[in-house]
């Protein structure tokens, strides 16, 4: 599956490039799902890139953990989730030193918050590389409840804490790795316009 | 533009090449306090031309009771540190701009890393104080080419994050080692020659480090040059001597342009430039390539021209 | 001078009102017979007498129910007023900014008495008095821009200076026209920005943005920014948009005069010494469509703006649905006459 092109929109929707190899530099890799194929091309582009790289994949459903192996990263490891991957990540973030690369790839639900977070731990902002790949669900987090709900496809959708129906704004916050959903229907209740799939 | 007239108070030589000035209110009141890395402008009259440099606080941030500057004398420069070391006299005042920050500390760091060469050494002192205040882990590096020169080290407090090498002595400052190794979250900050800040620069580049994480701070001064001439709006033309920079003429000729940094730094005196059959040298750090390569803008503070005419927005 | 202090609410009854001596005061936004954005700051400092613009931090009439409202709104939601760890130092310039402008500019209201770092606050028209010691936020009942801002009328953002940029990292916020800073903390000045519509192709926000970056100690500016709002409510955060937003729907011709808002924000930007970081205090006026309609001039300005403002800035200040109903109410104030250059009415 090829690299997502999203349409042009507000000054805070994030928009991602593709990766561009730093050598062999130590670095940070996390790839989900189909972002695995952005790693394999960047590998294949620069093997080196490899030599000390820290590769964690998140299969999602996917088969390329296989291949990813076949990489011979200094570190290699699955994990089943973005949660169950966390403490590792953070650990590896908390030893990394300045000339640490990171290089992620995925759906903007793991882009937004693994950036976050290392932004938190001190990667300044241009040491991050991200591409989008795979599905176009968002992290949305509800102004109401504050609550964030993952994975989601349509325009408006449900909120799946506090259960308002919300539309899907292109506003983004870096700090949240989440995009803000507002009640649809505050001034209209009931009425809610039809619901579309969210598209790039 | 507002400017304090300040009275000074004490004139302490540092090394052969540097002396402290320290400047107080007249009255006594409280100055403006400011942050680590702020410099201010001080006006000079000297003999009939008005000059304007800009010098890095040295003193607490915290402490309104003064501002103190360390100025090292070029003689070969355009005579603002001859005038402050040999017309300037304790009792005498002088008019002082307020603070400026323009090589201000990232409070978000985890841990700030300080490079010095020089009278580059400057900034970080009043920095200094600062972290120590607010309790951040720092290391500074503060090269020189012998104690003579290293005129700051008698300001700095006796701390193992502080490392003095100086080159004479045969203990130079490794870049590479001192880049290498440092906890994510460090911030660099680099005052000091250009050559100083370009191998910074180069060294953090190949080992890796985003460019976000590295602050410098050059002391442009304007460079001369041949004499050249200025058409304004009106149909005005003004001159710009070899060892004056263009914003010291216009500002003679009592054009209005505003300013901040006068070193090519800050944008404040980005000029727009209606006609230009010649070409413009530019000095600055502030206009990006293609503006630089259009020719239609310029920094009056350090660049120049030469050609035939050319005519500015003012 | 003496202040009357109302006793009024910007909730539920909303039993908010201006006095005709608030009416005439008010900083009505437009200069001229047509709106567009542009830059529009000026210098802060002073201005005519008895106006928003003469003080430093202006207090009115409103004063004592703004700070009331605002506690209520902090009781609900906390996270109104947030403030990342780095902006501490910037809370404390702030703090004494406002304490010194405020004790000078309003000696009868505010005292402020310093021996070194120990300061003695005293507050009348809240009945505050405080001893603390200034740097240390042990020494008081919470962090220095919370604790201020719970005494200042307005919103208040703290933008730190790094990058070339300005960054939005801590605040309280309960006045907001539409925005949260739960969300927005942390961005900078394009991103915080990104959802109005046109002016960044306009090149307004690059304008202004290196305009702030060299805003210097001791020279403040200001500028005016407005929007619509129905009922005189303060708090019309994203938060609570399921509350209020059923309001909107409530206008019919017989009410808009009593319920539609012109909301207009003085907003001042002020470089601070210690942290080099910017204040930005965003100071709410409220008056009602018929209060505004008693000064002549604005009647007739309020309905040639309104009337042919673009269809875009209608719908992203939040009027758009209400528009129609607004203008016809408008159109009965104004006579085609010739209305005088500037602000200020007749």
């Amino acid at each position: 599956m090829p690299r997502t092109e999203f349409s042009p929109s507000i000054m805070s929707r994030p928009v991602y490039a593709p990766l561009k190899a730093q050598g062999a530099a130590p670095a940070l890799m996390l790839a989900e799902a189909e972002g695995a194929e952005a790693i394999l091309e960047l590998a294949a582009a620069d093997p080196s890139v490899m030599d000390r790289a820290h590769l964690i994949f998140i299969p999602g459903g996917t088969g390329f953990g296989p291949r990813l192996a076949a990489l011979r990263a200094r570190l290699y490891h699955e994990a089943p989730s973005y949660p169950a991957a966390l403490e590792r990540y953070r650990k590896a973030l908390l030893d990394a030193h300045m000339g640490t690369q990171l290089y992620l790839a995925g759906t903007e639900g793991l882009i937004g918050q693994a950036s976050a977070e290392a932004l938190a731990a001190g990667l300044p902002a241009d040491a991050i590389q991200a591409e989008h790949r795979g599905s176009l669900a968002r992290r949305m987090q509800c102004v109401h409840c504050k609550g964030v709900t993952e994975g989601v496809t349509t325009d408006p959708f449900t909120c799946s804490h506090c259960g308002l129906t919300l539309f899907v704004r292109d506003h983004f916050s870096r700090r949240l790795g989440a995009f803000q959903g507002v009640c649809v229907d505050a001034e209209t209740p009931g009425v809610t316009p039809a619901v579309k799939e969210i598209k790039a | 533009m507002s400017a304090l007239t300040l009275r000074v108070t004490e004139i302490t030589p540092l090394s052969p090449l540097v002396t402290r000035f320290r400047f107080e209110h007249p009255e006594g009141a409280g100055l403006p306090l400011f942050s680590g890395g702020a410099h201010v402008v001080v006006e000079m009259p000297d003999a009939g031309v008005l000059r304007r440099n800009a010098y890095s606080l040295i003193s607490d941030p915290l402490d309104g009771s003064g501002y103190e500057i360390a100025v090292r004398r070029e003689d070969g420069g355009r005579g603002g540190s001859r005038f402050l070391h040999t017309k300037v006299s304790v009792g005498d005042l002088l008019r002082v701009n307020l603070p400026v920050n323009l090589f201000a500390l990232d409070l978000r760091a985890k841990k700030q890393l300080m490079i010095a060469g020089g009278i580059g050494i400057t900034p970080f002192l009043a920095q200094l104080k600062q972290l120590a205040r607010l309790q951040m882990p720092f290391e500074l590096h503060y090269a020189a080419r012998s104690r003579a020169e290293a005129a700051g080290i008698a300001l700095l407090p006796d701390l193992p994050q502080i490392h003095v090498h100086i080159s004479d002595e045969g203990n130079r400052m490794d870049l590479g080692a001192i880049l290498s190794g440092q906890p994510l979250g460090t911030h660099v900050y680099t005052c000091g020659p250009e050559g100083l800040i370009a191998a910074v620069d180069e060294t953090a580049a190949r080992l890796g480090w985003p460019k976000g994480a590295l602050h410098s701070e050059a002391f442009l001064a304007p460079p001369p040059g041949a004499p050249f001439t200025v058409t304004l709006k009106s149909g005005r033309e003004i001159e710009v001597g070899a060892h004056q920079s263009l914003l010291e003429a216009l500002e003679a000729a009592e054009v209005a342009v505003d300013w901040s940094c006068r070193g090519g730094a800050c944008g404040r005196c980005e000029t727009g430039v209606s006609a230009c059959h010649g070409r413009i040298e530019h000095h600055d750090h502030w206009l990006s390539d293609e503006e630089k390569a259009s020719q239609t803008k310029i920094m009056p503070c350090v660049s120049r021209f030469v050609g035939e005419t050319l005519t500015l927005d003012l | 001078m003496t202040i009357r202090f109302n006793d009024e609410t910007f909730r539920d009854d909303y039993t908010f009102h201006n006095s005709p001596e608030a009416i005439r005061r008010f900083p009505f936004p437009f200069d001229q017979d047509s709106y567009m954005y542009s830059v529009n700051l000026e210098p802060h400092a002073g201005g005519r007498a008895g106006t928003p613009f003469q003080n430093r931090f202006d207090v009115d009439e409103h004063y004592v129910a703004e700070m009331k409202d605002r506690e209520i709104t902090l009781a609900q939601d906390p996270l109104r007023c947030q403030s990342l760890p780095h902006m501490e130092l910037a809370g404390w310039d702030f703090l004494e900014l406002v304490m010194v402008s405020k004790a000078e500019d309003y000696p009868e209201l505010f005292e402020l008495h310093r021996d070194g770092d120990r300061w003695h606050w005293i507050n009348r028209p809240l009945g505050i008095e405080q001893r603390f010691t200034f740097l240390d936020p042990t020494t008081l009942p919470c962090g220095p821009l919370e604790y201020i801002t719970r005494q200042t009328q307005g919103d208040h953002a703290l933008l730190d200076q790094r990058d070339d940029n300005l960054w939005m990292d801590a605040g309280m916020i309960t006045s907001q026209a539409d925005w949260s800073l739960d969300f927005d903390i942390g961005m900078n000045f394009y991103e915080w920005h990104a959802p109005v519509p046109k002016a960044h192709e306009m090149g307004v926000f690059q304008r202004a943005l290196k305009f702030l970056l060299n805003l210097r100690q001791e020279a403040p500016v200001r500028r005016l920014n407005w929007t619509m709002t129905v009922n005189p409510r303060l708090d019309t955060s994203p938060e609570n948009y399921h509350k209020w937003g059923p309001e909107k729907r409530t206008i019919t011709p017989e009410t808009v005069g009593a319920k539609q808002h012109l909301r207009v924000e003085l907003q001042t930007l002020w470089r601070l010494p210690r942290s080099n970081a910017i204040a930005f205090p965003i100071r709410c006026y409220l008056c009602s469509l018929e209060d505004i309609v008693t000064q002549p001039k604005w009647g007739r300005r309020l309905h040639r703006v309104l009337r042919d403002l673009p269809d875009e800035l209608a719908e992203y200040k939040g009027f758009a649905v209400n528009r129609p109903t607004i203008v016809d109410y408008l159109a009965k104030f104004d006579d085609g006459a010739p209305t005088s250059p500037g602000i200020f009415p007749d």
